[in-house]
């Protein structure tokens, strides 16, 4: 088992309104530097939770103790920019476990799955009523469904399903990756590499 | 059935396809360097296995390397520790290491193609977004995750859905000024940030057809910020003339059997994409970018758009406006300028730099501007001497720098400071990139070059002869 399995979340969540934010606001390069994958919480959104002298922005939403839990939700074109798969550690060292927005940016997406961080694709609708939801009640809970995909928003019963494709669902549930999938595949591997070009 | 360029190459390298799921895809040839491999490679170890085929894995040195003193040990006891790792790594697996001080070191994504490494109709991945670079060769080839890293290493494949696919066509031809940068700029201007994400895109049309290898390699490293996952050109015989001769490219009769091979890599008449674009080639200026990400670009005389005009919430253009301290309506020329950075994965190649001497030759650095030329690589940098292009700019007041990554990503000291303006050949400007801070206007080497002659935001048109 790779990483921990996601089957039920209910949580508050943490709204970040805010739109196209980019990997390197979730972590920034020069946070980039370990060799092993710790640490990386502590500078989640670095310049937009800190000063430069290091204490912390009073209006960034992390640094309002009135929002928390393990959901995020973020606006539109969330995790575009750089690769860094830094970014989702950082998300997940941080202690969230899903990440919700309107839209996401592909590789992103691919590395929060890659890491047992699931990432909830709604409606701009759907992602508005969410905001509202936690504006009007910090204390509103999100629950995230993945066997049935969906979202519910439990003050006001509001539902939305979403996409995931089932192979990467079923990783999901039993906190599978990847390399455990083409490890038993490798000697097919090995035969389609002689018949290439390259 | 009918096939686009993406197809053919896409198709032919699906080891398996998963009902509901992602293809298991083969990858040809792997970068890496030293920021996205470490995690990986721990990996490795933790499960016990082996590098599959290290032969098919590149390893350089690049994103936090000095650009000064490279023969002197790194300073930075972080960055030190990772290019020691990568070091360790290759080492331990097999594994081709072009480290600091290698004469073929330097940005990964301008080594793959000088030394031959990237060829049309291969799969080409790396833990950098910027790997969509190596498409201007008709090759797929796009960033990754390390967690991906991992699985190249170890099994040859990775796991993904196969993208949608876009086709952006530009016919005519480019004005007096005009460069590949300015081009992309411009596309992703029209498209926004996100306009292609879910996309994998080709670019066709006469601008593509007549542009050098540098230059399509410019347009395609930009692909990402537009969201695509890559971008590709169908090969031609200006890709066939720049690969033949060079180290890794096959040679004698593997260069006949491969050629026949490469001359079929184009998109079948009749196929489809999911979604197509036009532009004329004729409309476009040379851009800047005045917010905080690379779609916030505009022709470099037109003013800065008001918040109704641009797509997207009003509060985030407000924000991204407010960081760089620009206005609705503002003139982007005459806008004072501190800093200039020539170079990246994206601009620091041979043409970029001609780019650059061509327009400051026989004139001087602007007295207050710092200037930054750092060369994509070391074979790059002997070039840019063999040339004659060092005694230019060394006569107009420039100094040249060593190879990497450099202030693109601000990983090592070539910091912009916090509130200093920089024109920037790179591709991102988003907040902080170039360092805390810093606030990046993205363009072509040819408006960096008028940037440190004038100090200002400058049309490049007006300092042509």
């Amino acid at each position: 088992m790779a990483y921990d399995s996601f089957n039920i979340l209910k949580s508050t969540a943490v709204p970040l309104t805010i739109e196209n934010v980019d990997t390197d606001q979730i972590i920034p390069a020069r946070f980039l530097k370990a060799t092993e994958r710790v640490g990386f919480g502590d500078n989640l959104f670095r310049d937009w939770r800190y000063n430069p002298d290091s204490t912390p922005k009073g209006d960034f939403v992390l640094n309002n103790p009135v929002y928390k839990g393990k959901i995020l939700v973020g606006g539109k074109n969330f995790g575009s920019g750089s690769s860094r798969e830094h970014a989702a550690w950082a998300i997940y060292d941080y202690g969230f476990r899903c990440v919700v927005s309107s839209f996401f940016a592909d590789i992103f997406r691919n590395n929060c799955l890659n890491i047992g961080v699931l990432p909830v694709q709604v409606s701009a609708g759907f992602l508005e009523k969410i905001f509202a939801a936690i504006y009007h009640d910090p204390d509103t809970e999100l629950e995230v469904n993945l066997p049935e995909q969906t979202i519910s928003i439990l003050s006001t019963g509001d539902k939305e399903s979403f996409d995931i494709n089932s192979y990467k669902k079923s990783n999901m549930l039993n906190g599978f990756d990847d390399i455990d999938y083409l490890l038993n595949i490798q000697s097919d591997i090995e035969e389609f590499a002689k018949k290439l070009p390259l | 059935m009918s096939k686009t360029l993406f197809d053919k190459v896409w198709d032919a390298h699906v080891v398996h396809k998963i009902e509901g799921g992602p293809d298991v895809l083969f990858i040809d040839r792997h970068l890496i360097h030293e920021v996205t491999s470490p995690v990986a490679f721990l990996g490795l170890r933790n499960r016990g296995i082996k590098v599959l085929y290290p032969e098919r894995t590149f390893a350089t040195a690049d994103h936090n390397t000095p650009t000064i003193n490279q023969h002197l040990p790194v300073e930075d006891p972080l960055s030190a520790n990772q290019l020691k790792a990568l070091e360790q790594n290759t080492a331990a697996y097999g594994i081709r290491h072009w480290g600091l001080g290698h004469n073929k070191n330097g940005i990964v994504h301008v080594i793959g193609p000088e030394n031959g490494i990237t060829q049309p109709g291969a799969t080409i991945v790396c833990g950098d977004s910027h790997t969509s670079t190596h498409g201007a060769f008709g090759a797929i080839a796009f960033g990754i995750g390390t967690s991906e890293v991992e699985m190249v290493l170890s099994t040859q494949c990775i796991m993904q859905p196969k993208a949608k696919k876009m086709r952006i066509t530009i016919n005519g031809s480019l004005g007096k000024g005009v460069l590949p940068k300015d081009v992309a700029l411009f596309i992703i201007s029209k498209l926004t940030t996100s306009g292609a994400t879910g996309y994998f895109v080709e670019y066709a049309g006469s601008v593509f057809e007549q542009m050098s290898m540098e230059g399509r390699m410019t347009v395609c490293n930009l692909s990402i910020e537009m969201g695509a996952r890559g971008g590709m050109i169908a090969p031609d015989q200006t890709t066939f003339d720049y690969i033949q001769g060079r180290e890794f490219s096959p040679k004698g009769a593997d260069w006949d059997n491969v050629m026949a091979y490469w001359k079929t890599l184009k998109t079948d008449d009749d196929a489809v994409f999911d979604k197509e674009l036009s532009f004329d080639g004729s409309e476009i200026e040379p851009m800047i970018t005045y917010g905080t990400n690379p779609g916030m670009g505009i022709g470099i005389t037109h003013e800065i758009p008001d918040a109704k005009q641009v797509e997207g919430g009003v509060a985030t253009y407000e924000k991204s406006l407010g960081y760089m301290g620009f206005h609705e309506g503002d003139q982007m020329i005459g806008k004072k300028i501190d800093y200039v950075f020539l170079g990246s994965c994206t601009n620091g190649r041979i043409e970029d730099f001609r780019a650059f001497a061509s327009l400051v030759k026989g004139k001087r650095k602007a007295e207050d501007v710092i200037v930054w030329l750092v060369p994509g690589s070391h074979i790059v940098e002997q070039q840019i001497k063999e040339e004659g292009l060092l005694n230019i700019l060394t006569e107009a007041g420039f100094t040249l720098r060593q190879p990497g990554c450099s202030a693109c990503l601000a990983m090592n000291d070539d910091k912009i400071p916090a509130g200093k303006y920089a024109v920037s050949t790179s591709n991102r400007n988003f907040e902080g990139r170039q360092g805390p801070g810093s606030r990046t206007l993205l363009a072509s080497p040819l408006v960096a070059a008028a940037a440190a002659i004038t100090g200002k935001v400058t049309d490049p048109r007006t300092l042509i002869q």
